[in-house]
């Protein structure tokens, strides 16, 4: 989950910024706390060989000085900040080896549901995705608000409920990593996590090909699993209803009820007081 | 009868808080009882509970401020042992709690530590050094503390009945509307806030008031001390600020109590406008919190350097600067929402501009130092501390003010690690050096000095210790607020965090004990002077502790820095012997109100969480007749009689004189 050890482009380039503008700091910030402990420690009282100019209060040379070299800082920085945000805006479509996929994830308590549109394949708490290709997620949530983030991939973005936030990601090399929510949401937020694995595009295919057998996603299935409830296992389902996501957005579905109603998988503690 | 309340409200069946909250009652009644049997209440209630004096209502604030530390450090500690044993587990405490825990540490820190230890200080310390007698509304004054008492005592209430809110400080709807969050703790949060937040206000306008219209003679703008600077912007930031939180968390108190939709998914709700009005209030509050370290470190930097503070006006300029610039950066607080990159941006580079005055303060403090005579005593040794620790903590800031970094570090425990940074390495340090400076000046001796030495080391060591690995976390995708997790790399870095607190703790501990050993050896540490660092500004011109009119006449000032100026031309012309007349002098008479009213607030607060609709009429109505009865009051000053004055200003003086001439004669 390492962010300095990024695996697409995004996180690539938000580890470059995160380096560029600590690096442009830190070439003030060191010499600055050098200067503190050697006047600090040269101008102690005790120091006999130290001049002293005790009404020494202003100058306009210096005055000067600090108030440029944090304005030039800040201007060169506020440059990468400028540049970055446009470039790196999580609404903007990324390049790939192929046409975009689309995932629709939704944040559920406590869990994720991510469904295919063009694949007709739903998951719960896991993700596959092709290597190379781009990822475009529209995001919501059925009931409070979380953040989808994979830290290997870069930009997390939140999820609220009756609206779409829109996130571009790739990812380069196949393997697992893990994604998690990063806003808290709740008793069961420290589960809201979930495997991302990146799979070669044919066997992406079949993985989605294979989806397709057992279990359906229907607005009655979802229903059951939009309950609150924790540590729930990866699953996959076939999509039956292609609006599901909308009907979701639009609150054709209403938002969940919350937690009033009990909470499945929350036995393991004792004293978990709904009645106060 | 009863509304909600039932015994279902006590959590017997959880022992953590059921321990907690019986030591702290037994505590309590073991305090009172101490009082009532030894006869201190008569005391208490005559020289502190009704005293509308600003150096005693000040030492009030401070002392909650302290009391407060001890239980928003027992959350920390908790969280990080909860994380250093959950991994791949549920470590002891389960999510519920745990969730409280989180919420309650960021809750009371915030308002109820950082908060009233500033007020408490500005209020003690910025009359003196304008060389007046008294705040523009002392009553008033009492009122504001008594109600930031009872917001404090509403959060501390909810552990033993009841709960807190488990959603973070800061209350996120729609986790924290009636659908997801059906419990108190919501409600606890937000009447303690509303109830505390009308204290804050009022301290912010009286302390607003006195800085520009109360001020002796020739002290204009420009002559006054840098704290009194900050206090001023600090003090307008809460007039503007304060009422967007009353507001906005009315609010969501009308969608909790009255089914109406700010905030709700359904109806039109919108989350996103919480989000935005929380942080049009949130940011302004984090320079309400250390501006005024900022003009502490400016007083004990100058003072402890025997120099007056380097560029004094472009440091005016810096804070007022600060004021105006923290309205509008609110944005960065969720760069993550999908606002769009033009916005991201204007947002990143205007929360970086901020820096530029920030950093001018730093170097302006440094070069205050340069030509100095620099004595290492306990306030400076905080000051430095304060200002390396808060260099890293602003370029962690300004590193996360760039909206592409956020976008991979927002919530992650770097996130957590900067604003402790700031925090702690800004305003509890700059705490810490203004209690250890004007402590003398409160109490009349000063603080153990080696006591001090080491509880600074404990804490500057732990702070490292405890935050730098939160750094690491983040970057290892780990997010805050985590009850358990699973990711092994992240283990040794909490582990280390733990010990961090640890170290903290070991620091609090030695400031215990500083306090007890020094008030035990007052004699030998008595400030007979009144000016025991060799002070620049008006508190040391007068008695440690001052009397209650603070000056027996009001200094007339010529110049910055004031009280130097004094002492040198007293230094020239020795032998000059004034014989005074004095005047009686008129001063605020004690009151009730404060104390009365902030009953009947807390009575209607707590009566509020739990639905018991008579007792809200109760509060309400007796709060209301309480300042009924203030107004109609037919003495509002006590006089005290000329020779009184004259009597306790001659010991003072006399004292005085002959120090300084003991200096001269050296």
């Amino acid at each position: 989950m390492n962010i300095l050890d990024p695996q697409g482009p995004i996180g690539a380039a938000e580890k470059t910024i995160l380096i560029d503008s600590l690096t442009i700091m830190l070439a003030i910030v060191l010499p600055t706390i050098v200067t503190i402990f050697a006047f600090a420690v040269w101008f102690r009282a005790s120091n006999v060989r130290a001049h002293r100019w005790p009404d020494w209060e202003y100058s306009g040379r210096i005055e000067l000085v600090v108030w440029s070299v944090p304005a030039l800082t800040v201007i060169l920085l506020g440059g990468v900040a400028w540049i970055g945000s446009h470039r790196l805006d999580p609404a903007k479509p990324i390049e790939g080896a192929s046409k975009p996929l689309t995932i629709q994830a939704v944040s559920l308590d406590w869990k994720w549901l991510f469904i295919y549109p063009d694949q007709k394949v739903a998951t719960v708490n896991t993700l596959t995705v092709p290597v190379g290709v781009p990822l475009q997620f529209q995001l919501t949530s059925a009931s409070v608000m979380n953040a989808f983030f994979i830290p290997q991939f870069g930009s997390m973005i939140y999820t609220m409920n009756g609206m779409v936030t829109r996130l571009n990601l790739r990812a380069d090399n196949p393997g697992t990593f893990q994604g998690l929510s990063t806003q808290f949401s709740g008793d069961g937020f420290s589960d809201m996590h979930f495997d991302v694995q990146v799979v070669p595009a044919e066997q992406f295919s079949k993985w989605a090909g294979a989806a397709s057998a057992d279990k359906a996603l229907d607005e009655r299935s979802y229903r059951e699993i939009a309950k609150p409830s924790m540590r729930n296992p990866p699953v996959i389902y076939r999509l039956a209803d292609a609006d599901l996501f909308s009907s979701i957005v639009t609150q054709k579905i209403p938002p969940s009820p919350g937690a009033q109603a009990g909470v499945k998988g929350a036995s393991l503690q004792a004293g978990v007081a709904d009645a106060r | 009868m009863l509304g909600k309340l039932s015994w279902d409200a006590i959590p017997f069946d959880q022992p953590i808080p059921m321990i907690a909250s019986g030591v702290v009652a037994l505590a309590i009644l073991a305090i009172l009882a101490w009082v009532v049997i030894r006869g201190h209440l008569p005391y208490l209630w005559r020289e502190w509970i009704t005293s509308v004096d600003h150096k005693r209502i000040g030492v009030m604030y401070t002392l909650l401020a302290m009391v407060m530390l001890l239980r928003g450090f027992a959350d920390a500690i908790m969280m990080r042992t909860q994380q250093a044993l959950a991994f791949h587990g549920q470590g002891y405490l389960p999510p519920d709690h745990y969730d409280q825990v989180f919420s309650a540490h960021g809750t009371i820190m915030i308002f109820f530590v950082a908060m009233p230890f500033m007020i408490g200080l500005m209020n003690f310390v910025v009359p003196l050094q304008l060389g007046v007698r008294d705040v523009a509304f002392p009553t008033l004054n009492s009122v504001g503390f008594w109600l930031t008492a009872t917001g404090a005592l509403l959060v501390n209430i909810s552990l033993g009945i009841g709960e807190f809110a488990r959603n973070g400080w800061l209350p996120y709807p729609p986790l924290s509307e009636l659908t997801y969050s059906p419990g108190v703790g919501v409600d606890y949060y937000l009447w303690s806030l509303e109830i505390s937040g009308v204290g804050t206000l009022v301290a912010g306008i009286n302390l607003v008031t006195t800085v520009l219209k109360i001020r002796t003679k020739g002290m204009n703008y420009l002559r006054m001390p840098m704290f009194c600077w900050t206090t001023l912007a600090t003090n307008l930031l809460i007039v503007a600020a304060f009422p967007i939180l009353t507001a906005t968390l009315a609010m969501l108190l009308l969608d909790r109590y009255l089914g109406f939709h700010f905030f709700t998914n359904e109806a039109g709700g919108n989350v996103m406008m919480f989000v935005n009005l929380i942080w049009a209030w949130g940011h302004p509050e984090v320079y309400i919190l250390v501006l005024p370290a900022f003009g502490i470190f400016s007083e004990v930097i100058s003072t402890f350097s025997g120099k007056p503070l380097f560029g004094y006006r472009s440091m005016v300029a810096a804070t007022m600067a600060i004021c105006i610039l923290s309205f509008m950066v609110w944005l960065h607080h969720f760069f993550t929402m999908g606002a769009g990159a033009d916005v991201n941006a204007i947002f990143g580079i205007a929360t970086m501009i901020i820096a530029v005055p920030t950093g001018v303060k730093v170097f302006n403090w440094l070069f205050t130092m340069y030509g100095g005579r620099v004595r290492f005593q306990t306030p400076l040794l905080w000051s430095i501390g304060f200002m390396v620790t808060f260099i890293i903590g602003g370029m962690t800031g300004v590193l996360m003010a760039v909206p592409p970094v956020a976008f991979v570090l927002h919530n992650s425990l770097f996130l957590v690690a900067h604003f402790h940074n700031v925090i702690i390495g800004g305003v509890l340090f700059g705490a810490f050096a203004g209690y250890t400076y004007w402590f003398p000046k409160a109490f009349g001796f000063k603080l153990h000095e080696g006591l001090g030495r080491a509880a600074f080391w404990c804490w500057l060591i732990g702070f490292y210790v405890a935050f730098m690995p939160l750094y690491v976390l983040g970057l290892l995708g780990m997010t805050r607020r985590m009850q358990h997790y699973d990711v092994p790399e992240w283990r040794p870095w909490l582990i280390i965090a733990a010990c961090g607190a640890t170290l903290i703790l070991c620091g609090i501990v030695l400031q215990i004990v500083q306090l007890v050993v020094s008030i035990r050896q007052r004699e030998q540490l008595r400030d007979e002077t009144g000016d025991p660092w060799d002070g620049r500004s008006l508190e040391w011109a007068t008695a440690s502790p001052p009397p209650a009119f603070n000056f027996a006449f009001l200094p007339e000032v010529s110049s910055d820095d004031a009280f130097w100026q004094f002492k040198k031309r007293a230094a020239e012309q020795t032998g000059s012997e004034e014989k005074p007349e004095y005047r009686a002098i008129e001063i605020p008479r004690n009151s009730p109100t404060g104390f009365v009213c902030a009953f009947f607030a807390t009575v209607m607060g707590f009566a509020l969480i739990w639905h018991i609709w008579w007792m809200v009429a109760v509060g309400a109505i007796g709060a209301f007749a309480t300042f009924v009865v203030f107004a109609w009051r037919d003495h509002d000053e006590d006089i005290i009689p000329a020779a009184e004055v004259a009597r306790i200003d001659r010991s003072n003086r006399a004292q005085r004189l002959l120090i300084l001439r003991e200096e001269a004669a050296e």
